[in-house]
């Protein structure tokens, strides 16, 4: 009876068994039809050879060619402007469809140096750092591919940004992603709560912005309106490198981003700017709760009319028109003495191509079309809020007259005649903005760090990330 | 059956080559079955924490060659205080997931078992075990909420005359820790209840009713009778919720990522963001056994305790 019943156990231990391994064959015969993606598997060694093919290519453009393709694709989840480019490119170009996988920049953060080791590597990305990944050999060189499109004669010097020389610095060297345009940072206001506090121009210098914002707090009005959350990144670091390149010039700032030997943010200018900084917490310029306030809150909440001025970028341009249209202006951060230089935090979408892709040279295509094409201006402008960049003959799309696009696509010449744009100190290593900025900067809201203590403790950071 | 468990020194004896032989033929058969659950065991767990092992040792990005440190990712581990700092952020949070949880699970689950046997009884067990059901996630996102200025949490204090303490919770140092632990007692007060009520059902209701003829209080039933016969249940959520809160990563990632400053900080995130944000897989390897070994520490005497009672 025993005997039989553990017969009968073993018997049906085996057709389980033999279930669960036809169930785990189930992905495995999956797998089956990426063989049947063949096609892209056998391009991928005329892809490997493709920077050497892009750097021999000055007599034909590479293109997307006739044939069909699957261009590959990460894109950031909560920006449209790639998605509608994408769109515009199939209809331009039948013969290119999209593959786009998309995620949280945070977790694209993670995850880009998995996708771009697989196998199955996108042909185009959404970069959130470069360095190391361009260090491991993970994305492709694209000066074949900047020598065949003409891209280093483009006036933009975002494109240096792009760049990283043999000592794994930024700023110079070999091109490895191109921006889908190139965003400017200042500060908006609302338009009504400004003309109550006797504002009829923007300030020119530091001082009189501060006046402005004490004139907002004795009004009972919340001055600046800003994140500060953990989870979304500390938003306070807007405001804080604003004042940097308002008291310093922004070059050693750059530097110390780019990774160049040497380089420190605790440098006297900082500290004044981090002072200052600090004076605004003290004086209750930012809301109480900054430390608990997500990204899209603060945007909700000036977007209802609280806060006078925040600090932010053109990329929230169509969301500030749409919350309060008409009402939202926007200035350069005024430098520290009337007459100086503006400055301000301006830098690429990136997008890169990776060293596995399939497609590159339809990628370098695409990423060629976005700067050159009218229709994908138009879209860079009209959705991305930023500045297409591209070759200076190109027509600037037209915007609303009155919009706040209008303002920041006007401010983008008088900063860059300046020589004052900057990368985001957030950039200067992969977690320099969660490990070093976001907590020391929550820590001098919460009384718990000084101007000095912030400059060091973030250096130690970057020194021991740099070191690693 | 019943003779082979009664007897089985006297079958060894009397009859020790066939009863071997059976009972060889039976383990044989005992690990046919376990065999596939193994392999799953040994591929996603057993293999993964030996790797994590070797990775502690070494220096590595994720992409690019390894190269061997020997123990300097453990030294790194004690020299930088916010590493460190995590660990007793996870001590803070043992007494929120676990303590209480398990405290004022024995005081409801004695309360039901006393004055609410029928519907109500059910329905109290189901609201609490409601958390165990919900994602952590979307759990986290609604607590921010009810914690924010504006939030529910804050007009009820208002309304109740303490308009003055009311704060963005999880964005004040001194309180977020806290406020973070809160949405533990939250989730693990349910599994800790219906876990104790269940072992209050088994209790011989002769002891209840003969306390109850002898006059005596919910109080002194609570301390004489639940508490001591349910050691064995205690055990088993002191156990689970010790780990969980040692272990804790989802609550503290969705509410508040770590901050304000590293003040909610623990080992399970800053393991990823380690692992994950700085690319730098052997320190958040290092931290990782660290981790481990401090749960086994911690859990042995626990499981220890548990047995003698057994």
């Amino acid at each position: 009876m025993n005997k039989k019943s553990v017969l009968w156990s073993l018997v049906s231990l085996l057709v389980l068994t033999s279930l669960l391994l036809s169930a785990c064959g189930g992905p495995a015969t999956a797998t089956a039809p990426s063989a049947t993606e063949a096609p892209v598997v056998t391009e991928a060694p005329v892809s490997t050879e493709a920077p050497v093919a892009a750097t021999e290519i000055s007599a034909g453009m590479p293109t997307c060619g006739t044939d069909p393709v699957v261009l590959k694709a990460t894109f950031e989840t909560g920006f449209d402007l790639p998605f509608k480019l994408a769109e515009e490119f199939t209809k331009q170009y039948p013969n290119v469809t999209w593959d786009i996988s998309q995620d949280q920049f945070a977790n694209l953060i993670t995850s880009t140096p998995l996708v771009l080791a697989s196998d199955n590597a996108p042909d185009l990305l959404r970069l959130p750092t470069m360095v190391s990944f361009a260090k491991d050999g993970l994305l492709m060189d694209l000066d074949g591919y900047a020598t065949a499109f003409g891209w280093n004669d483009w006036p933009v010097p975002q494109l240096n940004q792009n760049r990283i020389d043999a000592d794994g610095v930024r700023g110079s060297g070999t091109l490895y992603a191109m921006g889908l345009n190139y965003s400017l940072t200042g500060v908006f206001y609302n338009k009504t709560l400004a003309a109550q506090i006797g504002m009829t121009e923007p300030p020119k210098t530091v001082a009189e912005f501060e006046s402005l914002l004490a004139a907002a707090k004795t009004a009972g009005l919340q001055p600046i309106m800003m994140w500060g959350s953990a989870k979304s990144g500390m938003g306070l670091a807007f405001p804080l490198q604003q004042l940097m390149a308002a008291y310093g010039p922004v070059e050693p700032i750059n530097d110390w981003i780019y990774g160049k030997a040497g380089a420190t943010i605790d440098t006297p200018t900082n500290l004044i700017a981090a002072q200052h900084l600090e004076q605004w917490i003290k004086a209750g310029y930012f809301p109480s709760d900054i430390n608990a306030i997500e990204y899209t809150d603060a945007a909700a909440r000036f977007g209802k009319g609280e806060g006078v001025f925040t600090f932010n970028g053109d990329w929230q341009n169509a969301g500030y028109d749409a919350a309060l249209p008409g009402n939202v202006g926007f200035f350069l951060m005024p430098p520290a003495e009337a007459g100086g230089k503006f400055a301000a935090m301006s830098a690429p979408l990136t997008f890169g191509i990776a060293a596995k892709a399939a497609h590159p040279d339809c990628a370098a295509f695409f990423l060629n079309w976005v700067a050159t094409n009218d229709a994908a201006r138009q879209i860079d402008v009209a959705v991305g809020g930023s500045n297409p960049g591209g070759p200076s003959d190109a027509t600037m799309p037209t915007v609303a007259s009155g919009s706040v696009t209008a303002e920041t696509l006007a401010a983008g010449p008088v900063m860059g005649a300046d020589g004052g744009a900057m990368d985001f100190i957030a950039n200067a290593t992969s977690s320099i903005f969660a490990q070093g900025w976001t907590p020391e900067l929550q820590k001098m809201v919460g009384g718990q760090q000084d101007a000095a203590g912030l400059l060091k403790a973030v250096q130690a950071e970057y020194e021991r990330e740099l070191a690693q | 059956m019943t003779v082979d468990n009664n007897h089985p020194a006297a079958l060894s004896v009397s009859k020790r080559t066939p009863a071997s032989n059976w009972v060889r033929r039976e383990t044989f058969i005992g690990w046919l079955f376990v065999l596939p659950a193994l392999l799953m065991y040994a591929g996603f767990v057993l293999v993964p924490f030996l790797l994590t092992i070797v990775y502690s040792f070494h220096r590595w990005n994720g992409v690019g060659p390894m190269k061997w440190v020997g123990l300097k990712n453990y030294i790194t581990v004690f020299q930088v205080p916010d590493l460190l700092g995590t660990i007793f952020n996870a001590f803070w949070l043992v007494v929120w997931f676990s303590f209480i949880p398990v405290g004022l699970g024995l005081v409801v689950a004695s309360v039901i078992n006393r004055v609410a046997t029928g519907r109500f009884g059910e329905v109290a067990r189901t609201v609490l075990f409601l958390p165990q059901v919900i994602a952590l996630v979307a759990a986290g996102i609604i607590w921010g909420w009810l914690f924010s200025l504006s939030g529910l949490i804050n007009q009820l204090l208002k309304i109740i005359g303490l308009g003055s303490i009311t704060r963005a919770w999880l964005g004040d140092f001194d309180w977020a820790l806290s406020a973070v632990g809160i949405i533990g007692v939250w989730v693990l007060l349910g599994f800790c209840t219906v876990l104790l009520s269940t072992g209050i059902s088994k209790v011989d209701p002769a002891l209840y009713e003969s306390a109850r003829i002898d006059g005596s209080s919910w109080f002194t039933e609570f301390t004489a009778i639940t508490v001591p016969l349910l050691r064995h249940e205690i055990g088993v959520c002191l156990t689970v919720t010790v780990i969980a809160a040692l272990a804790t990563f989802d609550i503290v990632y969705v509410a508040t990522a770590g901050g304000p400053g590293n003040a909610t900080s623990v080992p399970g995130l800053q393991i990823y963001i380690l692992a994950f944000s700085q690319r730098n897989i052997g320190l958040a390897s290092a931290l990782a056994v660290m981790l481990m070994i401090l749960v086994v520490l911690i859990i042995l005497p626990i499981q220890r305790l548990n047995q003698e009672v057994k």
